[in-house]
């Protein structure tokens, strides 16, 4: 038998025009799904997830075709997908590669963390400011309690 | 400019613009009968009881000739029909030109300040913010110590949930002073709030017991250990009495020294603290009417 190479096959096909969006973590691809809004979207995506990755162990990866999105629309995952990079096609090739970035002030997609807040209370989208983006801690707009990582619930 | 602004939270107001405050509350010491607010309704929406407060919005805007509508409980209210706050707000507002609201749930003030057409004055939005009783505060302190900043100040109690505690800690930090922060272990000053201290670099020093201090303060301020914000009745008992300043205690002191208390008060202080020259905490209710004319005139554009 002579030796072939292992067959180099994309796991998830190419498109000819679209967005993807690489390197979120494994778990986090079904949120990065419902934040970006495409569980209703006429547009044809293609995502895996569970997928090998070299640098990150597992990852997931989606592909949305004949979409763009405007970067405070993208930088709305970094909170699941920090890691996430942003690949846009047009006509199979890479026209622009850019990286997810945490928001300085994010909007509904986090509940707040404190019972007593009134946007618990009553019908209010949450609004959070990025007092540290590092360790991420996300200062409540309006009751004024500052939310760490492990205490965040996504809506 | 403080005109037709809420106030919801003691940061939304420079240092300069508390000064200006202050300054006009003098104003209304002297002379607080003022026909300023002829004409203008004031709404003091007051979805859990809190009678101190109200009483002494209803006297500033009564000394200013102003008429006062609203609830002093949300039973009273249209809340108990399942009205939702907006909803509230968006009314009453038609019918005033300034609301001043105590609520029970945190953020509510501000959420209030974004969906209403006229100014919000925050009486309390849950354990969050009381910018006005902290106004008061910093008006006592002024008042009794001749300037507001560079003061020697113990808080003591409980220094954990105390709103009134953390409010004043982030004004003092604007005029620079020494803390001194006496609670028992489970009720020490969270973090976030001598990490601001420490930013605007001033200094605190943290103690368990009341005696050590009191030679070193020029104000003192007691809290009460509030029992609704324990969950374990075992955990309050054990706190709830650590602390009782009385007049025996008082020898000791620097002339300048005031307590402060933003009341009500509970064991913490001894009625025989009452008569000595150090008792200050009902000038300080005194004080946070001034305080009131001054805000409610500002906002108003009356003054």
């Amino acid at each position: 038998m002579e030796n072939r190479e292992p067959r180099k096959e994309l796991q998830v096909s190419a498109i000819q025009n679209g967005t993807v969006i690489d390197h979120i973590p494994a778990k986090s691809l079904f949120q990065v799904l419902r934040i970006l809004h495409l569980e209703g979207s006429a547009n044809q995506i293609l995502f895996g997830t569970n997928l090998d990755s070299k640098k990150y162990g597992k990852k997931g990866i989606i592909k949305v075709a004949d979409k763009y999105f405007k970067i405070e629309e993208i930088n709305k995952i970094a909170l699941v997908a920090p890691t996430a990079t942003l690949t846009v096609i047009k006509n199979y090739q890479i026209i622009e590669k850019k990286k997810v970035e945490i928001p300085d002030e994010i909007q509904q997609i986090v509940k707040c963390f404190n019972p007593l807040c009134i946007t618990n209370h009553e019908k209010i989208s949450t609004r959070f400011h990025v007092v540290d983006k590092k360790d991420l801690k996300l200062l409540c707009h309006y009751c004024e309690k500052i939310m760490e990582r492990d205490e965040m619930v996504f809506l | 400019m403080m005109k037709n602004r809420s106030l919801v939270s003691i940061t939304d107001f420079t240092r300069e613009e508390y000064i200006r405050i202050l300054d006009l509350a003098e104003e209304f010491e002297s002379h607080p009968i003022q026909n300023l607010l002829q004409g203008y309704v004031i709404a003091t929406l007051f979805f859990e009881p809190s009678t101190r407060t109200r009483l002494s919005f209803e006297s500033a805007v009564s000394r200013l000739g102003g008429k006062i509508i609203g609830f002093s409980d949300s039973a009273s209210s249209s809340v108990s029909k399942g009205e939702s706050l907006k909803d509230t707000i968006l009314t009453v507002s038609r019918y005033v030109d300034l609301i001043v609201m105590r609520h029970p749930k945190e953020g509510s003030a501000r959420f209030a300040s974004e969906v209403s057409p006229v100014p919000i004055i925050n009486a309390g939005d849950g354990a969050n913010q009381h910018p006005t009783q902290c106004l008061l505060d910093l008006y006592s302190i002024r008042k009794t110590q001749g300037k507001p900043d560079g003061i020697s100040i113990a808080f003591v109690g409980d220094l954990k949930y105390g709103r009134t505690v953390h409010s004043l800690v982030i004004a003092l930090c604007q005029f620079g002073a020494t803390f001194h922060l006496v609670s028992p272990i489970e009720l020490k000053l969270p973090g976030v709030f001598k990490d601001y201290i420490e930013k605007h670099h001033l200094h605190y020093f943290e103690y368990t017991e009341l005696d050590e201090i009191i030679p070193k303060a020029d104000i003192i301020y007691m809290t009460r250990i509030q029992q609704e914000r324990f969950s374990d009745p075992i955990e309050y008992e054990r706190v709830r009495n650590v602390y009782n300043l009385n007049s025996a205690m008082l020898r000791d002191t620097k002339k300048n020294l005031k307590i402060l208390h933003p009341l009500p008060r509970v064991a913490e202080i001894s009625e025989d603290v009452d008569d000595t020259p150090q008792a200050y905490y009902f000038d300080q209710v005194e004080n946070g009417v001034y305080v009131r004319q001054a805000l409610l005139t500002s906002i108003l554009g009356v003054k």
